[in-house]
């Protein structure tokens, strides 16, 4: 077994039985991201000292047996987390030059359950994005072909699982923002329930669409990463209070308690119509189509259903985390960290040009959407219109799930596209979003996982979106499906 | 022409939590720069705010004590500006549904009695504090006051001069300290007040265009800047002028408003809900075990006073100005002394001595038992009530209790009619001036034999019965 | 991003071409709001942003794309119906009246632009 090809629970076996050391499992990841990582440009940050450091400690929590499952497991923290003593940037210039001075509550959770921090993956700036090109740090490369973007904002996590520089790695799903890339690298991804993972420490993009979840593989190694990042915190009040669940509960057990061979009977799967039009790429609906024919002979019985607002979902989304946004990105003011303008006249033109140089274009373009919808006399035709659109989508989900399990249609319209293909246009950028905007927009959690390969041998992701907490048996049906495919198990070549 | 004034008050009372509205660092006064500013108060990036429940519950014991509507759900929104002592570009406010709405409270003045409504009450946090001295030519921004928790006091514009402005100010000064939500230090800025003021021809009932006048730190301030303002707007319009809505500042120092200018660039503070903070619900048993809790309020004391003790409004009104001294005039009365002898005492020698000595009445050296103490010798005649202020001045120079320095000093006023008569006869007889010119006509000569009695007794003789003995004896 | 021709190319997707072109009327014949140089220039400020003309008049029409896209929710009617702030139909926790926090400003400050003496410092605020 190599490691960078095993699973969670393998490496986890293996640092049991003493068949590895976590130093030596990280030293293997860090030679593969200084080999690799000046192609993929993955990570903002490496330390291999710190985390060499954290190697020798999970190691000794092993000798010493009080060693949990990732205890020793290298993790790779997008860097919008902070983690203390971490330069955290948010792939910004304006916090280029910030070492936060305290861990946010998921990087408290890996540590606690003895992962070690790998480093802290690039990501469209302030995870606004969905190709990973507006990062201050530079473009992320798709591991599949480097012309193609990775999807985003959390592309660098999902390029570092692709290319095996990291078994797992953490991102943040605002409007598709774990999905996507997941999608577009050929890796699984989950959005988990909004208010199941604490945003404390996550640095704001739009706080009520906000969710940190995990990147793997497999839909299995998700679910030991969701028992560690889930969790009540109390600094976050939208943090539900809630009993610990098991996400690994449905792994093992056919999920609709039918038979070994078709262990997903009695599952009903809605396919949006809505998902399914004529912009929907023929490549990957013939990928899609072929993903349901298996979930289909697992056991699993699909039908049509309507998500009629989702029709809406971009446009009331493009109103409601700008403006969030804008007002989340207030506190970069130059003021008490990051980037200050070196040379400014008055209190005003100090914060106008420490903005107009800390904050990238898509960035600034945000914040004027925000700012503006926001505005005197706009308020209610565009912030209230806007949440209200958003009940009319929660509200058809809740009926669909009055009628099916789980609804099922592709993550993103298309394959990764070329670098630079989309830059020129954010409408058409925005647009990559359709399919996985809604799940955010209800609060719902949503997964992504390979579904096999479109144009250009680059691949495809079948998205799984369930009713609220429903996570476990979301992950169970991923993990079914992965029992008798393999997409999952393809590595990008040269990786 | 006859201009009417028409004033609104706006005040923010900072509550008197031990942390901050939104996080865990502390609230004290007077700390080192920032050394009481957490991750939460500086806006790191990543920190998010939860909502301090002591905060809540005293502004739920401000609504029930004005009788205003606790609403059950409210909502914190964001006040977006930029400000370098506002750390997150945003103020957390409650707007279109604060947590109080409603509400009076009745206020007197020389006038007599008078109800003022309040518009609302809401929670919010207060900013930093930006200091000018110079460093290098920039200002120092000190982030210790930032999340302090905040009620802001909105009344409706029911004043109509500058007295009852301050009476109003006053009035609420007292309730929030009397429920123990404020310790309305004006001096540390515990308590600050901003005033709306236009003014308009009497009888004509749309209002005028106002102007709001900030840093009113004190309540002589508050009732110079409404009477400067008021003269400058009607100076205004007199010359043919327009008021511009704008907001003013108080200059103590010069006694007038001026125009904030920085303030004049158009604000458009995008509100919205706060994504970060759901919606407050406040559960009718947490209200209710708040309305059990609650002390005897000022007007209702007030009331009580006048009913049942026949204490004028005045007086009660003066005698429920803190909840201190209300709980000291009730213990001298319950101790068994009349009600209107215990105010006159309260508010008159008790008041002026503290006054000269600076304290509060909580630390009166004359307790409350002590002083019913002695007023209770002036209600058996065993002293007068001017032998009584002597009594009182040695009690407050800690000489002992009335009793012990009325023995010590042989200041036991003289009953025995025989006594009395025997110097009375005495005074004639050294005083035959005097009772010529009494005879003659001279009022004042009566006075000054009263006088020479009393002197004689030292003061201890029933000066009531001096009075009618001496009239006896002359007119005989 | 031109304000009309470009945004044509907005076609590969069923749901937009439903909320775009439904009515037989191109969605940028709309009544969509269109900001003018000064509007750019005043919600720049508003947000604290410089912009230089030519940044703003790029800015206009990428936004000006932007909000005709965004102009396809007023065909909806939404009367009557509870704008949806949160995610989760839950109420707000609060915390104890406790002092949780000790002094960490040294720390804090370690990654501040400048201070001294404790304090920030920023450009003379004027009041």
């Amino acid at each position: 077994m190599s490691p960078e090809n095993a699973s969670l629970r393998e490496l986890s076996d293996a640092l049991a039985a003493g068949k590895l050391s976590s130093v030596e499992l990280t030293q293997a990841f860090l030679d593969r991201i200084a080999a690799a990582n000046p192609r993929l440009n993955a990570f903002i940050t490496v330390d291999p000292e710190a985390s060499l450091a954290e190697a020798r400690r999970a190691d000794e929590r092993r000798a010493s047996g009080t060693a949990g499952p990732l205890t020793g497991i290298p993790v790779a923290h997008k860097d919008i987390w902070c983690a203390r003593g971490w330069r955290t940037t948010c792939g910004s210039r304006m916090l280029a030059n910030f070492t936060s001075p305290y861990d946010a509550h998921v990087v408290e959770r890996f540590a606690a359950a003895g992962a070690v921090l790998l480093g802290k993956c690039n990501m469209d700036e302030f995870a606004m994005g969905s190709s990973n090109e507006t990062s201050w740090f530079g473009p992320v490369r798709n591991p599949w072909n480097p012309d193609f973007v990775p999807g985003g904002s959390s592309g660098g996590s999902a390029a570092a699982v692709a290319a095996r520089l990291a078994p797992a790695a953490t991102g943040t799903d605002t409007g598709g923002s774990i999905r996507q890339p997941a999608a577009l690298c050929g890796i699984s991804g989950l959005k988990p329930t909004y208010g199941i993972v604490s945003r404390y420490g996550m640095v704001a993009f739009a706080s009520s669409l906000d969710q940190g979840g995990p990147f793997a593989k497999s839909a299995a190694d998700l679910a030991l990463l969701l028992n560690v990042m889930a969790g009540f915190d109390a600094r976050d009040s939208t943090s539900l209070e809630r009993e610990p669940e098991d996400y690994t509960r449905c792994l093992a057990e056919p999920v609709a308690g039918a038979s070994a061979g078709r262990p997903l009977a009695g599952l009903r799967l809605g396919l949006p119509r809505q998902y399914f039009g004529e912009g929907l790429s023929p490549d990957v609906a013939r990928a899609v189509e072929a993903a349901l024919a298996e979930l289909r002979a697992l056991g699993a019985t699909t039908k049509a259903i309507d998500l009629p607002a989702s029709d809406l979902a971009v446009p009331a989304y493009y109103v409601i985390a700008p403006a969030e946004a804008s007002s989340n990105l207030s506190r970069f003011d130059g003021v008490r960290y990051g980037h200050r303008a070196a040379e400014y006249g008055d209190l005003i033109d100090m914060y106008c040009r420490t903005r107009a140089e800390g904050f990238g274009a898509e960035v600034k373009r945000r914040i004027l959407i925000g700012t503006y919808v926001l505005s005197h006399g706009y308020y209610d035709a565009y912030y209230l219109k806007a949440q209200r659109i958003r009940r009319l989508i929660a509200d058809d989900f809740a009926r669909a799930f009055g009628e099916v399990d789980m609804i099922a249609g592709p993550t993103s319209p298309t394959v990764a596209f070329r670098l630079g293909a989309k830059t020129a246009d954010p409408v058409q950028m925005y647009l990559n979003d359709i399919y996985t905007i809604p799940a955010n927009l209800a609060g719902l959690p949503g997964l992504s996982i390979p579904a096999g390969f479109g144009e250009g041998g680059l691949p495809v992701g079948l998205q799984l979106v369930g009713n609220y907490f429903d996570e476990a048996r979301m992950l169970g049906v991923g993990h079914q499906f992965q029992r008798v495919t393999d997409w999952h198990e393809r590595v990008p070549p040269g990786y | 022409m006859k201009w009417e004034t028409v004033i609104g008050l706006e005040v923010h009372a900072q509550l008197s939590t031990r942390a901050k509205i939104f996080s865990g660092a502390p609230t004290a006064f007077g700390a080192a720069p920032n050394t009481q500013a957490c991750a939460v108060d500086i806006a790191l990036p990543g920190v998010l705010p939860v909502l301090n429940r002591g905060a809540v519950e005293r502004a739920i014991r401000f609504g029930l004590a004005i009788g205003a509507t606790v609403n059950r759900t409210s909502i914190f929104a964001r006040k977006n500006y930029f400000y370098p002592d506002l750390p997150k570009g945003y103020q957390i406010s409650q707007y279109e549904r604060p947590i109080v709405e409603g509400g009076a409270i009745r206020i007197v003045t020389g006038a007599g009695e008078k109800t003022i409504r309040l518009t609302r009450a809401h929670l919010e946090e207060d900013a930093g504090k930006s200091l000018h001295e110079d460093f290098h030519g920039m200002s120092g921004i000190d982030l210790n006051r930032a999340g302090t928790p905040l009620l802001e006091i909105v009344s409706e514009p029911d004043m109509r001069s500058a007295e009852e402005a301050v009476a109003y100010a006053r009035a609420l000064h007292t309730l929030v300290r009397w429920i123990d939500i404020c310790d309305g230090n004006m001096q540390e800025g515990s308590f600050r007040c901003d005033a709306n003021v236009s003014v308009r021809p009497a009888g004509v009932a749309a209002l005028g265009t106002r102007c709001e006048i900030k840093n009113l730190n004190s309540f002589r301030f508050l009732e110079r800047a409404i009477e400067h303002e008021v003269r400058r707007q009607i100076a205004v319009i007199e010359d043919g002028g327009r008021i511009v809505q704008e907001t003013r500042l108080y200059d103590p120092d010069r006694d007038e408003t001026r125009s904030m200018r920085s303030k004049e660039e158009a604000h458009d503070y995008r509100y919205f809900p706060d994504p970060d903070l759901l919606p407050l619900v406040v559960p009718a048993a947490w209200i209710e075990r708040v309305r059990a809790e609650l002390p005897e309020l000022p007007e209702a004391k007030r009331d009580r006073y006048v009913r049942e003790w026949g204490v004028t409004a005045y007086d009660a009104a003066t005698l429920t100005q803190s909840r201190e001294m209300a709980g000291y005039f009730e213990d001298v009365v319950a101790a068994g002394v009349e009600a209107k002898l215990a105010a006159n005492w309260v508010m008159g020698e008790l008041a002026a001595a503290l006054n000269r000595s600076g304290l509060e009445i909580g630390a009166s050296p004359v307790a409350s038992g002590a002083l019913a103490g002695l007023l209770a010798r002036i209600r058996d005649n065993t002293i007068s009530g001017k032998i009584a202020k002597e009594v009182f001045d040695a009690m407050w120079a800690g000489e002992g209790t009335a009793d012990e320095i009325i023995e010590r000093r042989g200041l036991r006023q003289i009953t025995d009619a025989a006594a009395i008569e025997k110097l009375v006869d005495e005074v004639l007889a050294a005083n035959p001036k005097s009772v010529e010119e009494y005879r003659a006509g001279k009022e004042k000569a009566f006075n000054a034999l009263v006088g020479q009695v009393m002197k004689a007794t030292k003061g201890k003789a029933n000066p009531a019965a001096v009075n009618e003995l001496l009239k006896r004896k002359l007119s005989g | 991003m031109s304000p009309s021709g470009e945004r044509c190319k907005i076609t590969y997707n069923t749901a937009f071409k439903r909320v775009f072109y439904e009515g037989k009327r191109p969605f940028f014949e709309t009544n969509a709001l269109s900001l003018s140089l000064d509007e750019v220039k005043r919600i720049a400020l508003l947000a604290r942003i410089a912009v230089s003309d030519g940044e703003a008049a790029a800015a206009r029409d990428q936004l000006n794309g932007i909000f005709a896209m965004i102009e396809a929710m007023q065909r909806v009617d939404t009367a009557g119906v509870e704008p949806m702030a949160h995610a989760q139909e839950v109420t707000l926790r609060m915390r104890e009246d406790e002092v949780t926090e000790a002094d960490q400003h040294a720390l804090f400050q370690s990654v501040a632009p400048q201070v001294q003496d404790g304090l920030y410092l920023v450009p003379k605020v004027i009041e």
